[in-house]
């Protein structure tokens, strides 16, 4: 078949790209910015083609691609996609191009480097997307933290090497763990497999025969590994201090793609690989979730600064990922993934209008802003739209996500109680209050700070960029089927992989 | 013991590599003579010399067999695989120390003494040849005080520098203090059993002579020779000392190549002296006269925690390689803590890989210090942008150093932690990892100084001229290309784990 080139062509563009952005003049700026342009396009037109291509309604994985890679120890270069990664790998190389696009007036000092790491952090996103084999998972995972190192440790703010460092180290732990129990479990696994192996298809099914206790213990290791990058309360503290240092277009990536690959590897990894320990941790999992979502709310609410408030809204929004994923019924995994999109969407956009803004007055503290509503009046707009759509407001995609993930909690046998589901709404309430009281604070009220009124509108570039991602917005919120439906038969496979009738009769 | 000529004539055919680097050195000796003032030949010599060694060494793979063996007994010397490849690290850091020695300022600066810098190269070559195949006490504590002694001289090499002089004389003092102790273990094992042959105080190890504390503090005393040598803790001290004072080729040359041949002794020390029986597993179990799994557990944990945790203090990237050295000792010897062959195949992996990325991690100290003058990691601010290939080299280098993927230094910790888990060591991977993540810490340090720091008006271009290019790229590509595939450098580990014997 010739779809069976597609995953690897989309890695291989940005790859080749981002080596032929090294080797391009250094001080031609343009030509470097249109050609990243180009190449991360390029990949949005080849993943546009897989997901037409894509057969919604199989379970299976599918684009599957496997060559042989280490014989010794059985690994493979496997790729595939089924719906939850699919929506992942769009959102991926949709945001790319945006971002790229906002950086040109940001980042002005060593552009080709910059188009260099975004390149490669796109090859190492899509790449834990689309691995197959956790051996193949774990290099794509790790190499992505060096482009984000550097992304942040040379074009990021005033505290930018202490922010990059304790990211670094933060997520360096949690992978290390990660691929201590990727070996455990392949030779655990390899005894009832009879070779050691770390394609996951193969691991589906002899996984979740190990023993309950070892499981419990491999469990916590991935699902450490995971709750770092999500970041799950009690481990997200690198997370403000890079979204904050990180420049405009790495918060968005950092925002919009990179925590998802830790809630992506819970539902991809954790769940079906672990079935028993899964129930087993969902309760505590889930509370960690809940406390993350009042958490990242109450801290929020307190921010002065623009961009941190909005780097713990991710706290906020990312417990109701992991409290779908817990939850473990269809709506509330289909909400999950959904909402990752969402967050994607809408957090990426304020975190682009924070830049866009802090870009003209060099400020995001919210006490130097107030009233702008009537000199930036397209800007105010758009934050109202992303803020609203932050919030969760019927109609827009935010509501989509949160109501599937409350109404699969409230359904859940295995939290098999309302009361996390209530928790978890008094969340949707804060977002509310911190997000608005936000958008209060700085475009309404009396101009008290003079210099604002020389502020200039979004210009076209700036709503270009903002465009599509607002259309999808829209989108989700009126007629989410279009995306629900891609992931919904994944999706149900995972509920069956970990819900079968003997574990249920465990618990 | 009789030992008849004719033996050693006989064994002359086994023996073609240390005869060759004999013959080499004596040909420098006469070389250094003749020509008198013009040293420009010795480098030349010498890498030819070690290429026909090398070639010699190759040809031992897949060979098993003793020599120097007295009529039906055991002999003094095996020739196996496992030792043609540690020989083969050997000889490859030898080639590239002395194409290192080639443009070091240090080295050029004194070359009215180059004749004895290259003659005592090759006695330390000599002397490692015989530590990785020796099975003899005798010929073991030989090859230990050959290595020991050229390389003494060597680290003081530059002896107008204070901190040279020091590095040389902390050398000799730890070392003579610590082959003495393992003499005294030597001798005690020989005179329970009256043997200096390790197969035969194998078969005798069973004896209740060993039971207690005699064996225990045997093994021990002995093992504190070597551990000197790999540096591990706590008989690491000397290592910051001369690592830092010592010429940096010879710092690289000891970090890799003594270090490997310490190794390989150590291994077959252990293998072959307390073997009882190998398992279908490849799991060894070993006489029951030291709880040596325990015992290396114990060192390798300390050796590497205490080798990261001094490295996170260091300004000076010399003596921030040097503790860094001593970490990987500790990862090294978790290898052989798992006693399997598994972990021996860890070993022999990362050997192969450390000695890459050690050697280009020194290259680039020693390319910026020709420069600067300094291996001060304030001296490397902005240093990645006004000197892109050294910058993004030594990135690449201190990566691999910390085991990250997708380079070459991810496999030697993959097959590592792969060993620990397979012998269900969690714990001890738990630490191991533990302990990566710290040395994440300074390794990127360098590169935060490379990068993030923006440059200040001092920040010169350190750009190497075509032939240290070409060097750098035979040091950087194997790192970039083992990590992406690794399957060769794993069959030959596989086919070189056989000790002969076993």
């Amino acid at each position: 078949m010739e779809n069976n080139f597609l995953i690897s062509l989309l890695l291989l563009i940005p790859l080749i790209g981002g080596f032929i952005v090294i080797i391009l003049p250094k001080n031609n700026l343009n030509f470097i910015r249109y050609f990243g342009l180009f190449i991360s396009a390029a990949a949005f037109v080849v993943s546009m083609l897989i997901f037409f291509g894509f057969n919604s309604a199989v379970s299976d994985f599918q684009f599957v691609e496997k060559y042989s890679w280490i014989k010794n120890l059985n690994i493979s270069y496997t790729v595939g996609l089924d719906g939850m990664s699919l929506l992942l790998i769009v959102l991926t190389t949709f945001i790319t191009p945006l971002t790229l696009i906002s950086s040109w007036s940001s980042i002005q000092k060593k552009v080709k480097e910059f188009t260099f790491f975004m390149l490669m952090l796109e090859v190492g996103m899509l790449g834990v997307f689309a691995s197959l084999d956790l051996f193949l998972f774990y290099i794509f995972w790790e190499a992505m933290l060096i482009p984000m190192y550097f992304i942040i440790g040379i074009w990021g703010g005033e505290k930018r090497i202490y922010a990059t460092v304790k990211f670094f180290i933060y997520t360096m732990f949690g992978s290390l763990l990660m691929l201590v129990a990727i070996i455990w479990l392949a030779v655990y696994a390899s005894s009832a497999l009879g070779h050691f192996s770390t394609d996951l298809v193969e691991l589906y099914t002899a996984a979740p025969t190990i023993a309950t206790e070892i499981q419990n213990y491999m469990f916590l290791a991935f699902a450490f590994s995971f709750a770092i990058k999500v970041p799950l309360f009690p481990l997200h503290t690198w997370l403000p201090d890079a979204h904050v240092q990180a420049p405009t277009a790495g918060s968005v990536i950092l925002a919009g793609v990179l925590l998802k690959m830790g809630t992506y590897g819970l539902v991809r990894f954790c769940l079906p690989l672990f079935p028993e320990a899964s129930i087993h941790f969902a309760p505590l999992m889930s509370v960690l979730a809940i406390i993350g979502i009042i958490y990242g709310a109450l801290v929020a609410m307190v921010q002065t600064d623009m961009k941190k408030l909005v780097a713990y809204s991710s706290v906020a929004h990312l417990g109701f990922v992991v409290l779908g994923i817990f939850a473990m019924t269809e709506e509330s995994i289909q909400g999950a993934i959904i909402q990752m999109v969402n967050h994607g969407l809408s957090t990426g956009a304020l975190f682009l209008l924070v830049g866009f803004i802090y870009e003209r007055t060099h400020t995001r503290e919210i006490a130097d802003y107030g009233g702008i509503a009537k000199i930036v009046p397209i800007f105010s707009f758009a934050l109202m739209f992303a803020s609203l759509s932050s919030i969760g407001l019927p109609g827009l995609n935010g509501f989509i996500g949160e109501f599937l993930i409350l109404l699969g909690t409230f359904k859940s046998p295995v939290l098999d109680s309302w009361w996390y589901a209530v928790f978890a709404a008094s969340g949707v309430i804060f977002a509310a209050v911190y997000l608005l009281w936000m958008y209060q604070r700085v475009v309404f009220g009396e101009v008290k700070n003079q210099k604002l009124y020389e502020l200039k509108d979004l210009n076209k570039r700036e709503i270009f960029i903002l465009v599509p991602i607002f259309v999808f917005v829209v989108w989700i919120g009126i007629y989410p089927g279009t995306f629900l439906n891609i992931s919904k038969a994944s999706t149900k496979k995972v509920v069956e992989q970990v819900i079968t009738p003997d574990v249920l009769g465990i618990k | 013991m009789e030992l008849n000529i004719n033996y050693i004539i006989n064994s002359l055919g086994s023996l073609l590599p240390e005869v060759a680097v004999t013959l080499a050195l004596v040909l420098i000796v006469i070389v250094d003579l003749i020509m008198g003032k013009n040293k420009s030949l010795l480098p030349y010599i010498s890498i030819a010399g070690i290429l026909v060694a090398g070639y010699f060494v190759i040809d031992q793979f897949g060979m098993n067999g003793f020599a120097l063996a007295v009529d039906g007994g055991k002999g003094m010397i095996v020739v196996d695989s496992f030792g043609a490849f540690f020989k083969t690290i050997i000889v490859f850091t030898s080639i590239v120390v002395v194409l290192f020695s080639l443009s070091s300022k240090e080295i050029i600066e004194n070359s009215d003494r180059h004749g004895e810098y290259y003659t005592l190269i090759f006695g330390m070559i000599l002397g490692m040849f015989f530590m990785v195949s020796a099975t003899d006490f005798i010929l073991l504590y030989l090859a230990i005080e050959l290595l020991s002694l050229s390389s003494y001289v060597l680290a003081g090499f530059a002896k107008n520098t204070m901190r040279n002089a020091e590095a040389s004389l902390k050398y000799i003092i730890y070392g003579g203090v610590s082959s003495g102790i393992m003499l005294f273990g030597i001798s005690i094992i020989f005179g329970i059993t009256g043997s200096t042959n390790l197969y035969e105080i194998n078969s005798l190890m069973q004896a209740p002579q060993f039971q207690g504390l005699v064996g225990l503090l045997a093994g021990i005393l002995i093992f504190v020779g070597i551990g000197f040598k790999i540096s591990a803790a706590p008989f690491h001290f000397w290592t910051p000392d001369v690592y830092e004072g010592a010429p940096i080729t010879i710092t690289a040359y000891l970090s890799i190549a003594s270090k490997a041949a310490g190794f390989a002794l150590l291994i077959r020390f252990i293998k072959i002296t307390f073997i009882d029986s190998i398992n279908l597993q490849g799991y060894w179990t070993l006489v029951n006269v030291i709880d040596w799994q325990s015992f290396l557990i114990l060192i390798s944990i300390l050796t590497m925690t205490l080798g990261n945790f001094a490295a996170l203090w260091q300004n000076n990237l010399k003596r921030m390689l040097a503790y860094s050295s001593i970490a990987h000792a500790g990862y090294l010897l978790l290898g052989l803590a798992v006693l399997s062959n598994q972990g021996i195949i860890a070993i022999l992996i990362y050997f192969a890989v450390y000695a890459f990325m050690n050697l280009g991690a020194f290259f680039i100290v020693m390319l910026i210090a020709n420069k600067i003058g300094s291996e001060d990691m304030d001296d490397y601010d902005g240093l990645g942008f006004t000197s892109p290939l050294i910058g993004v080299s030594l990135t690449i280098f201190l990566v691999s150093l910390t085991g990250l993927p997708p380079t070459a230094g991810f496999i030697g910790k993959l097959y590592i932690f792969f060993a620990l888990v397979d012998a269900n060591m969690i714990v001890v991977a738990l630490i191991a990892l533990a302990n990566s993540v710290v040395s994440l810490y300074y390794y990127i340090r360098v590169v935060k100084h490379m990068y993030l720091t923006r440059p200040n008006s001092q920040t010169v271009a350190v750009v190497p001229n075509i032939a240290n290019t070409v060097l750098l790229m035979v040091l950087l590509l194997p790192i970039v290309i083992l990590g992406l595939y690794f399957s060769p450098l794993v069959e030959l580990a596989k086919t070189s784990v056989a000790l002969f014997g076993f």
